[in-house]
């Protein structure tokens, strides 16, 4: 069936749909990575976006199963596809992997998404890259009342209380690495999920920590824990008051406290710190990134569309990470060494597994 | 430590070779730009004349001489430099390095190595520590053991078990390896693996595993990035540089690819490596179980690929990270705002195929695997596989209109598909239309199904074009209405017209139409589902709106804006990333040369890259189109825009509308665009140079022969073909031998010569179905002429400048792999008079305007021309950089019509220059390595002496010649050649060498009264092909050069010469196969002149 990417400059890009059949609005973002569109969709950070990959041929070695391990998908980032819409521009309906169970189109079907391919997905992406990120909306040829759906805006929203888990859970260290080089009694830590990665979960459970899981706004200043870990999520950062809160008090006291991608924001924030969004954000596995006052600069793999502002950071907290690209903040820490975070995704997947060693500090400090 | 450093030699790689190409040009080229900018003085040894590194402008000094130990030990002595970079001259100069350090010369001179440490380089060429190393940081090498020799390779395979490969440790891209499925199969490797080193490798087969590599850059403060990985079409198994490659990887999934990315760079990171490398590995197709197969430490023909690939400058950033600096600071040269610490994200497909050449060979094996045969390779760009693939098979210039086109017949598809030959994509192309299932071709071939998927849908696809022709009105069609399809298609260039007949067809002719492009179909392709020729489906396609667009190549996916122009087109779109021309100033379109193959190599790079600088300088906006990613021209910085897409009637239209150019340059590319002269002339083209109507004079045998009868030039006897029984009779009256040969072609494909009835018959077969449109011609064969070579530019039919150059061989054998001397050395005054006038007669009549080149046949003084191209020659870079006149400068102005007059003075040379041939006869098992009229060498080298003897010596050892310390072998096959050749044998002997001899050629030389020593060679028996005996024999005989002249070379079986030859070549022992270069061999060898290191400049000190 025919469908089409209308953008709110009323830009069209037509296609043909292999997703799921409705209609559905977003805010239209584009990520150059080649690999991992199965880690992508299920990424919570996209919450509310459409996602358009650059690179064309999609769906090659298809969807793996989706079997669990520890009540997390062993190959997605979450246990279900969270964006809004799905461009490409070349889709597999064939495809071909040992661990392949079925298409990427039939997924989508699965989970609701719409999905086109056929696009000119270089000329959409030049034109986000030059307007900044617009809304928009996939509607169907059949699709009889499609003037009724208006774009909305996901960043009005609270996206993060939507992916978020609503009650705490405690994950037990996955049992064949329990216990560590590191230490001899059993850590914990205590994870404020605003969208947290599978992987991020499964790095911590892999170094044998107990996790708690516990919602994005739940008061884990009490917990009883060795660490702290703020999340990757979706959205605008400072709809997020409440954690922000939540980080302030805990940055009273002298736990480690580490933050990836959102996580970054917040802590930034809770820190007194400004945000700002950026005109098209970073999302691709090629974003440099330099570790200030070293000769050494990492391959990350990032998803945000929101940036801590470069001068904003109070007297204690210092630029850690710097994108060699267009300068922007990748990461900050406080003087006290205990506290810092990272815009990137040192925990990957997708995407380059280079600075994997960020989690290991963390988990070292506990 | 950059500080300190001020000179730096760079060592080439030597003239071009199966397996080390003019991938090397490129990266030694860019590795100079990127040390200029650092204001370094910089050397360069490399004998490869033809090549653009070896230009003005570039290094400082070049030296035109072999990279090899002796000379380049004495060329350190004399310039003093304080480093040495190895990495950018393939295997040749690694050894090189590697032989200058193990003697000590390095550490005596305190030399530097930029980049990559020796003691890295030497782990990772040495198997054995290459694996401990790995072993060492728990990363998995396929299960191999060293041996030293048979015996211990016997006993050890019990540890392994077969199937088993076998590779020879030190050796150029897997030359003397193979698998052994048994005893007796790996007792045959094992003889030959040994030849080549002393040290062989037994490993466990991984046969069917998936092969990937990635290309890995690294600074020394440990920053490390994969700039490009890279997927294997076909299995481990087949030679990387054999396999169609993919770039990105396309079948794995995100854990596999930084899986195994991360491997990379833990490898690298722990071997040490600076600047750039490659690693390649094994992957299961089943789990994620993986091997590493091979680290280079240095660029390669991947990392030309991935250059191209990608938009990464490899080489230029290697160079950069030599000199210490951070790859983080060096800024990405197609954004020139972001870094170059970063990887490439594609958006878009690359397709790499590999172009052989093996049909040029006698008696050789088909089938590729482990070793590297092919010659060349093409790149292609889409937006999907089926639009790259598609494009990348046509790039080949081998006749396919694309995937589903092929002419020829496959006796058993299952066996075709199972063991890769050059035409296996064929043979799947031909069971995917034979319905097989994709499960049988994956089964057979163990290529993976995601391939065989897309390829069956472009098969799949034939059909529904084929249905256009329902929604088509033909003017002509009625009247063939009885005929079958087959029979309308032998006619169909006949169709002048056709039209949609309404508005809902229409439509739908839309939709097939601009899907069939999208799937990679070319015009000519569709006309011949729809029975027109491709000039129609054209002007169809762009009244229906169905046009390409052109794309960027950003390294960015278009996150940020590119700065150049690096570009292809694509079906697969909608908008164009550049605008719509404005002719603001003079622009000019350069067509490039495609692929490497045998006939056409560096050298027309260098002309193509030439022209554009001197337009470029002229102030013309210049275009290079050009699809070979070992070349230099296809670097986007040599040029205002570069469409890497294809040289074909099709592409070029749609160049030339999108860029609307003064005019394109279709003479300096060699034979691939002089070959689209007429065609796009007719379209309306405006050709710069010669009219399009007297290339085709030139071109078309008949039409050329005509000319010279009306010029009154003499010619070799000659006759169209029009019926076999007149061609039979016309080679009767003039006599045997004759040579057969169709128009329109390079390197002397097809081309015969046929010694008696039987032959002349058999070879008219083969040649007319070489060319259906252009008809054949049978010559007389002249028998002990000289051949005389002159290069040279005109204007308007005045000859402005030449250069005459005399071949060593006697005709006969292939100008390409002719000895040549510039100036020619035993030339008559008069026949270089004779020679002048004719050139000039030649080109008045055809009104040359650019360059040409005549090749003459001399007897005494008579003067006979073979041959005219009205093209750049593979001689010019030769011609100009020993005369010291840019040839292609003045080519270039004429072209223009900026004339300058100029006096040009090439004829009074001080000194000599000599081009010899390079041959790879090594690679390709079992090919008979003869010279004959069909061109066999893959590359060439020249250098330049003060006597011919001098210059002669060094091309011979820049191509692997050894001067003989004490026995030679030698067998002469016709009698008047062993009697030629006796008062030399009496002037080896007097050298003090020891001359062994076939039984015949003793006997012939002992009744003259030369006494030679004679060697029984012990001949296969039976039908068994091994020579191996022979080849035990000149190595417990010591032979260090065998010298065999052969007979007639039109026997089909195989002749005691052959086994001699072969037994020779696999041997590694220089072999002389020509009698008048074996007595300039012996004449320089009597002279033993100083082999002077003397600098280009030291000879040619203005060059112009």
């Amino acid at each position: 069936m025919k469908a089409k990417l209308i953008l709110e400059d009323k830009t069209v890009f037509e296609g043909e749909s292999f997703g799921f059949e409705k209609a559905k609005t977003g805010e239209v973002v584009f990520n150059t990575g080649m690999v991992g569109y199965p880690e992508s969709l299920t990424d919570p950070s996209y919450r509310g976006q459409i996602l358009v990959l650059t690179y064309p041929l999609i769906g090659n070695y298809g969807i793996p199963a989706t079997d669990k391990e520890n009540g997390l998908a062993k190959y997605f980032e979450s246990n279900r596809a969270q964006i809004s819409g799905l461009v490409v521009a070349d889709y597999s309906v064939n495809y071909n992997h040992w661990q392949a169970t079925k298409s990427l189109g039939k997924f989508l079907q699965e989970q609701g998404i719409p999905a086109i391919f056929g696009v000119d997905t270089r000329a959409l992406t030049k034109k986000l890259r030059s307007k900044g990120v617009m809304l928009g909306k996939i509607i169907f040829s059949a699709d009889k009342k499609k003037s009724k759906l208006d774009f909305r805006d996901p960043n009005q929203e609270n996206l993060v209380a939507q992916v978020c888990v609503k009650k705490p859970i405690n994950y037990k260290p996955s049992k064949k690495i329990s216990g560590n080089k590191y230490w001899k009694k059993p850590k914990r830590i205590v994870v404020v999920d605003c969208g947290v990665k599978n992987n991020i979960l499964r790095s911590f459970l892999d170094f044998g920590l107990e996790v708690l899981r516990v919602p994005y706004d739940y008061d884990f200043t009490k917990e009883k824990c060795q660490g702290i870990f703020i999340s990757n999520g979706p959205g605008d950062p400072m709809v997020n008051q409440q954690t922000i809160a939540n980080i302030a008090k805990a940055f009273q006291g002298k736990k480690p406290i580490f933050g990836i991608c959102l996580g970054n924001q917040l802590m930034a924030l809770a820190a007194k710190a400004k945000t700002y969004k950026l005109k098209f954000g970073h999302r691709s596995q090629n974003q440099p990134c330099q570790e200030i006052g070293t000769s050494r600069c990492y391959l990350t793999s990032q998803n945000h569309g929101f940036v801590v502002a470069k001068n904003s950071l109070n007297r204690d907290w210092k630029p850690w990470f710097i994108n060699v690209n267009d300068g922007t903040i990748e990461g900050i820490k406080h003087d006290n060494e205990r506290f810092f975070a990272v815009q990137f995704h040192p925990e990957a997947f997708p995407g380059p597994q280079d600075t994997a060693w960020l989690i290991e500090k963390f988990v070292k400090m506990l | 430590m950059a500080e300190k450093i001020k000179k730096v030699l760079l060592l080439g790689s030597g003239g071009l070779k199966i397996g080390q190409a003019g991938e090397f040009d490129y990266s030694g080229s860019q590795a100079i730009k990127a040390m200029k900018e650092e204001k370094l003085e910089i050397i360069l040894v490399n004998p490869n004349i033809a090549t653009v590194q070896t230009d003005k402008g570039l290094a400082d000094k070049v030296y035109f001489l072999p990279v090899r130990y002796e000379f380049v030990k004495q060329v350190i002595e004399k310039e003093k430099p304080e480093a040495i970079m190895l990495a950018f001259g393939g295997q040749t100069a690694l050894n090189c390095g590697l032989e200058l350090h193990e003697k000590g010369v390095l550490k005596k001179y305190g030399i530097k190595i930029l980049g990559t440490s020796i003691r890295t380089i030497m782990k990772t060429e040495d198997r054995d520590l290459f694996v401990k190393e790995l072993k060492k940081i728990k990363v998995k090498t396929p299960k191999s053991i060293a041996v030293s020799s048979k015996k211990q390779a016997l006993t050890m395979i019990k540890k392994i078990g077969y199937p088993i490969i076998v590779r020879a440790a030190y050796s150029l891209g897997g030359q003397g390896s193979g698998f052994a499925k048994n005893q007796e199969q790996l007792e045959a490797l094992l003889d030959t693996a040994f030849s080549y080193s002393k040290q062989v490798l037994l490993e466990e087969s991984l046969k069917g595993w998936k092969e990937i590599e990635y290309e890995v850059v690294r600074d020394e403060y440990d920053n490390c990035v994969t700039v490009c990985n890279m997927e294997n079409f076909d299995p481990l198994g087949v030679h990387t540089g054999e396999s169609i490659v993919v770039a990105p990887s396309q079948t794995l999934n995100n854990r596999e690819y930084h899986f195994l990315r991360s491997v990379g760079i833990k490898v690298m990171k722990h071997l040490g490596i600076v600047g750039e490398g490659n690693i390649q590995f094994a992957l299961d197709p089943e789990s994620l179980d993986y091997r590493v197969i091979e680290v280079n430490a240095r660029l390669s023909r991947s990392s030309a690929l991935a250059s191209k690939a990608t938009g990464y400058p490899l080489a230029y950033i290697a160079a950069k990270l030599g000199l210490g600096q951070k790859l983080w600071r060096i800024k990405n040269a197609i954004t020139q705002k972001t870094t170059a610490c970063f990887e490439p994200a594609l958006d878009y497909v690359v397709v790499k195929f590999p172009r052989w050449d093996l049909n040029k060979f006698r008696k050789v094996n088909l089938e590729i695997g482990s070793e590297m045969k092919s010659v060349g390779e093409v790149m292609a760009i889409g937006r999907n596989f089926a639009e790259a693939l598609q494009k990348a098979i046509r790039m080949l210039q081998t006749g396919s209109y694309g995937f589903t086109d092929w002419s020829f017949e496959f006796k058993n598809l299952a066996k075709e598909i199972r063991k890769p030959t050059p035409r296996r994509i064929f043979a799947i192309a031909k069971a995917l239309e034979d319905g097989w299932s994709v499960k049988e071709i994956a089964k057979l071939s163990q290529i993976d199904p995601w391939f065989l998927y897309k390829l069956r849908q472009i098969s799949e696809y034939r059909n529904e074009i084929h249905n256009l022709i329902k929604y088509l009105k033909f003017e002509k069609l009625d009247k063939y209405k009885s005929k079958t399809i087959k029979h309308i298609r032998n006619i169909y260039k006949k169709h002048t017209a056709f039209l949609i007949k309404g508005v809902k067809q229409k439509k739908r002719a839309i939709g097939i139409l601009r899907q069939a492009k999208q799937l990679g179909y070319s015009d000519a392709q569709i006309g011949w589902y729809l029975m027109v020729n491709e000039r129609e489906v054209r002007k169809l396609r762009k009244e229906l709106g169905i046009i390409p667009v052109v794309k960027r190549i950003d390294t960015m996916a278009a996150e940020f804006p590119a700065k150049t122009n690096y570009l292809y087109f694509t079906y697969n779109g909608w908008e164009n990333d550049i605008k719509a021309t404005q002719k603001a100033k003079n622009k000019v379109v350069v067509l490039g040369s495609g692929p490497y193959c045998i006939g056409s190599s560096v050298e027309f790079d260098w002309c193509c890259v030439n022209t554009i600088r001197d337009f470029r300088k002229a102030g013309y906006e210049t275009v290079m189109v050009n699809y070979n990613p070992e070349t230099v021209s296809t670097d986007y910085d040599e040029c205002d825009k570069l469409y890497f897409d294809e040289l074909s009637e099709e592409r070029v239209l749609d160049i030339w509308d999108q860029e609307k150019p003064n005019g394109i340059i279709i003479s300096v590319g060699g034979q691939v665009p002089n070959n689209l002269a007429l065609a796009l002339n007719k379209s309306g083209v405006k050709i710069l140079g010669t009219d399009p109507k007297n290339i085709d004079r030139a071109e078309d045998r008949h039409k050329f022969s005509s000319l010279l009868d009306m010029l009154q030039i003499s010619q070799p006897q000659w006759k169209e073909l029009t019926s076999i029984e007149k061609a039979l009779a016309f080679a009767k009256k003039v006599g045997y031998p004759v040579l057969v040969r169709p128009s329109y072609v390079l390197s002397g494909m097809a081309m015969s010569v046929a010694f008696n009835k039987a032959h002349l018959r058999n070879y008219l077969d083969i040649a007319t179905q070489i060319s259906k449109e252009h008809p054949v011609v049978v010559s007389k064969f002249e028998v002990g002429a000289k051949e005389i070579e002159i290069d040279a530019v005109a204007n308007q039919g005045d000859v402005l400048i030449y250069a005459i150059g005399e071949h060593i061989e006697h005709a006969g054998v292939h100008s390409g792999d002719a000895t040549i001397a510039l100036p020619g050395q035993k030339l008559y005054l008069e026949t270089i008079r004779r020679i002048k006038r004719i050139t000039k007669n030649i080109a008045q009549a055809l009104k040359i305007t650019g360059p040409f080149n005549i090749q003459f046949l001399a007897k005494a003084n008579d003067i006979k021309v073979i041959e005219c191209n009205l093209r750049a020659s593979r001689s010019f870079p030769f011609s100009s950089k020993t005369t010291g006149y840019n040839f292609i400068k003045i080519a270039a102005q004429v072209m223009r019509e900026d004339n300058k007059d100029e006096q040009y003075n090439t004829i009074d040379l001080d000194y000599i220059g000599v081009k010899a041939p390079q041959f790879s006869f090594s690679r390709l098992k079992g090919a008979d390595p003869v010279l004959g009229v069909e061109m066999t060498s893959t590359g060439e080298v020249a250098t330049i002496g003060d006597s011919l003897e001098e210059a002669f010596l060094k091309s011979m050892y820049a191509i692997g010649f050894q001067k003989p310390k004490k026995s030679i072998f030698v067998s002469l096959g016709p009698l008047e050649v062993k009697l030629d050749f006796i008062s030399y044998f009496e002037r080896l002997k007097a050298l003090g060498y020891r001359i062994y001899a076939t039984e015949k050629t003793t006997e012939v030389a002992s009744k003259r009264g030369v006494k030679l020593q004679l060697l029984k060679l012990k001949f296969p028996k039976n039908q068994v092909k091994d020579h191996t005996q022979i080849l035990n024999q000149f190595l417990s005989k010591n032979i260090e050069l065998v010298i065999n002249i052969p007979k007639s070379l039109n026997k089909k079986g195989a002749t005691k010469g052959y086994y001699i030859r072969r037994a020779t070549i696999d041997g590694n022992i220089p072999l002389i196969n020509n009698l008048q270069v074996a007595k300039l061999i012996v004449r320089s060898l009597e002279k033993n002149p100083v082999l002077k290191i003397k600098s280009w400049d030291d000879y040619v000190d203005n060059y112009h």
